[in-house]
């Protein structure tokens, strides 16, 4: 399993000189080639998580290797492999895009490449804009220069600390088929982001993080399946007044109104479930007139996690 | 060594001050010039030599130095402040790039800049001024020596910086005053008694006269001491710089 670990970060703790305690014991490995989610409500620590791993700041006690190399020992052959954008835009304002991203790639120790700064600027419908000063783009257009900053050394790691944030909806999807392109190119990714749908729909895995625990780590389709829950709701032709008493389903209920039945159910349960469901309600002579199904999304799993943390205030653990 | 990094700081680092040549450059040619107008031609053609030279040649090494030092310590302070102050300095902090590095390159773009400055007024002072220099190759060494200094002073100035008043105090109400008080328009030799031993203790009095020994091969003070002062002022700064990058002082938490 090492070979498949890009990154390895055992026992991470981390207090800022104020006494605040930013990460608390953290164990994660992050597999090569993934796209990487990394979750938490605001303050729960994903920004000094991936501060740390890039140099911005000092690591407390543990551990933290990437691609087998300790970041403080080896922190040239490290960071030569990362790429980061930053959740803030923070770019020289008075410098054209062409200038801004050629000193990033000279700044990681690679040779001027004019041909490839091209490609990437191409990539991101950036090369008509190359002589613009950055002062002159878009919010959007800024965001896109800096991952071009961040990919102009072609890293093998790319950190993005809350990419699409502030970002229209089409410049969002554009750089989710970035991303998307830089993992088939094998670039590991990992993403932070307030945006649930974004970890939903092109992470593997997803982290939460919480109070600078990490409070789980797993598979994102395993993840839904897990603590996933689905709901089949069915539309009476008429009111009920209530359920009869011989009805005893775990799971259903009749709505306020007496025109639903709601049946939650565990996505790990056996679909015959349903089946049983659905005779009984036959059997008692309750018809429908349309049913649909849903799924609960990461959204409501991150949620119902963070919530369950702050009540259990969970131990940390490893999480592989 | 990241060679690239260097290039690639020091390269943008002189681009920004091509960028704005009008500031960076000719303000400080012009503002020069003005001196050795009005002090140099218009009333030093009035005043008597002071040890054998002219009044106008007496005060072009102090007065290039004035220039020198505020724009060094300005230059390398707003090389460095400017990335804290938008953000940027994220990249050099994550690029590998080390603290020896990047010094190198701020405090070397900061420098190349102040030397051709220097070498800019020098020419220009020609214009304005009749002067030789006995020692172009130990002025060259006292320019780039107290350049480099002075860059490196200006690069704990820009760390240690919360804002832009910051950043003006000390090269306005220091640098300034000292370099005026020491010497740059008169021979310490001129103050009555106990404001001569009092002008020993401003350390510009040493640079002034070790850049005009250069010129002139005068000086109020020995310029192998002058030499040995701007050695030690730039240990003193080399030293500061560590301790930042050590402990990450305004820069890591």
């Amino acid at each position: 399993m090492q070979d498949d670990a890009i990154i390895s970060i055992s026992h991470l703790s981390k207090v800022y000189p104020s006494g605040f305690t930013a990460l608390n014991d953290i164990s994660l490995t992050i597999k090569r080639g993934e796209i990487f989610a990394l979750l938490g409500p605001n303050g729960a620590g994903k920004t000094t998580l991936i501060s740390i791993l890039c140099g911005l700041v000092n690591p407390g006690p543990g551990e933290l290797k990437v691609d087998g190399l300790d970041v403080i020992r080896d922190y040239r052959a490290v960071r030569k492999m990362i790429g980061l954008v930053p959740q803030e835009i923070a770019i020289s304002m008075f410098e054209t895009v062409w200038a801004t991203v050629k000193l990033t790639r000279g700044l990681y120790g690679k040779k001027p490449d004019d041909v490839y700064l091209e490609k990437l600027l191409r990539s991101l419908s950036l090369w008509d804009k190359k002589n613009n000063k950055l002062m002159t783009l878009s919010g959007g257009m800024k965001r896109r220069v800096l991952i071009a900053k961040a990919l102009s050394h072609q890293p093998k790691v790319l950190f993005l600390d809350e990419p699409t944030a502030g970002v229209d909806v089409e410049l969002r999807r554009d750089m989710w088929q970035m991303i998307r392109e830089l993992k088939d190119d094998g670039v590991t990714i990992i993403l932070t982001t307030h945006y649930i749908e974004e970890a939903e729909d092109m992470a593997d895995r997803v982290g939460v993080i919480n109070k600078g625990r990490i409070v789980l780590v797993e598979e994102k389709a395993e993840l839904m399946k897990k603590l996933g829950k689905r709901e089949l709701v069915l539309e009476l032709p008429s009111p009920l007044s209530n359920l009869p008493a011989t009805i005893q389903i775990d799971g259903l209920d009749l709505s306020p109104d007496g025109n639903k039945l709601t049946y939650t159910y565990d996505t790990r349960s056996d679909y015959g479930e349903i089946g049983r469901v659905m005779r009984t309600l036959y059997e008692h002579g309750i018809e429908f007139r349309d049913l649909h199904t849903s799924q609960s999304s990461l959204e409501d799993i991150f949620v119902s996690l963070v919530s369950g943390n702050d009540a259990t205030d969970a131990t940390p653990g490893d999480a592989k | 060594m990241n060679i690239q990094a260097i290039k690639a700081i020091y390269g943008f680092e002189i681009h920004r001050t091509l960028r704005t040549w009008k500031q960076s450059i000719v303000s400080p040619v012009l503002s020069t010039s003005l001196y050795f107008i009005v002090f140099g031609s218009a009333i030093g053609s009035r005043m008597m030599d002071i040890d054998g030279v002219s009044y106008a040649a007496f005060i072009v090494p102090g007065l290039i130095l004035l220039t020198i030092l505020v724009e060094s310590i300005n230059n390398a302070a707003f090389g460095i402040y400017m990335p804290r102050f938008t953000g940027t300095i994220y990249e050099i902090l994550a690029a590998p790039i080390s603290a020896f590095e990047i010094v190198i390159a701020y405090v070397g773009a900061a420098a190349t800049k102040s030397v051709v400055l220097g070498l800019i007024i020098l020419l220009t002072a020609r214009f304005f001024v009749d002067f030789s220099i006995v020692y172009p190759l130990w002025m060259l060494a006292f320019l780039v020596l107290i350049s480099v200094t002075f860059c490196l002073f200006g690069f704990i100035l820009g760390v240690w910086a919360d804002g832009f008043e910051r950043l003006q105090i000390v090269p306005m109400m220091v640098v300034m005053p000292l370099t005026f008080l020491g010497g740059s328009f008169y021979s310490i030799s001129m103050l009555p008694g106990i404001w001569q031993t009092v002008a020993l203790f401003n350390p510009v009095v040493y640079l002034v006269n070790g850049f005009r020994w250069s010129f002139y091969g005068v000086s109020d003070v020995n310029a192998a001491f002058s030499l040995s002062m701007i050695f030690l002022f730039m240990l003193v700064c080399l030293g500061v710089i560590w301790w930042i990058f050590k402990t990450g002082y305004k820069i890591k938490v």
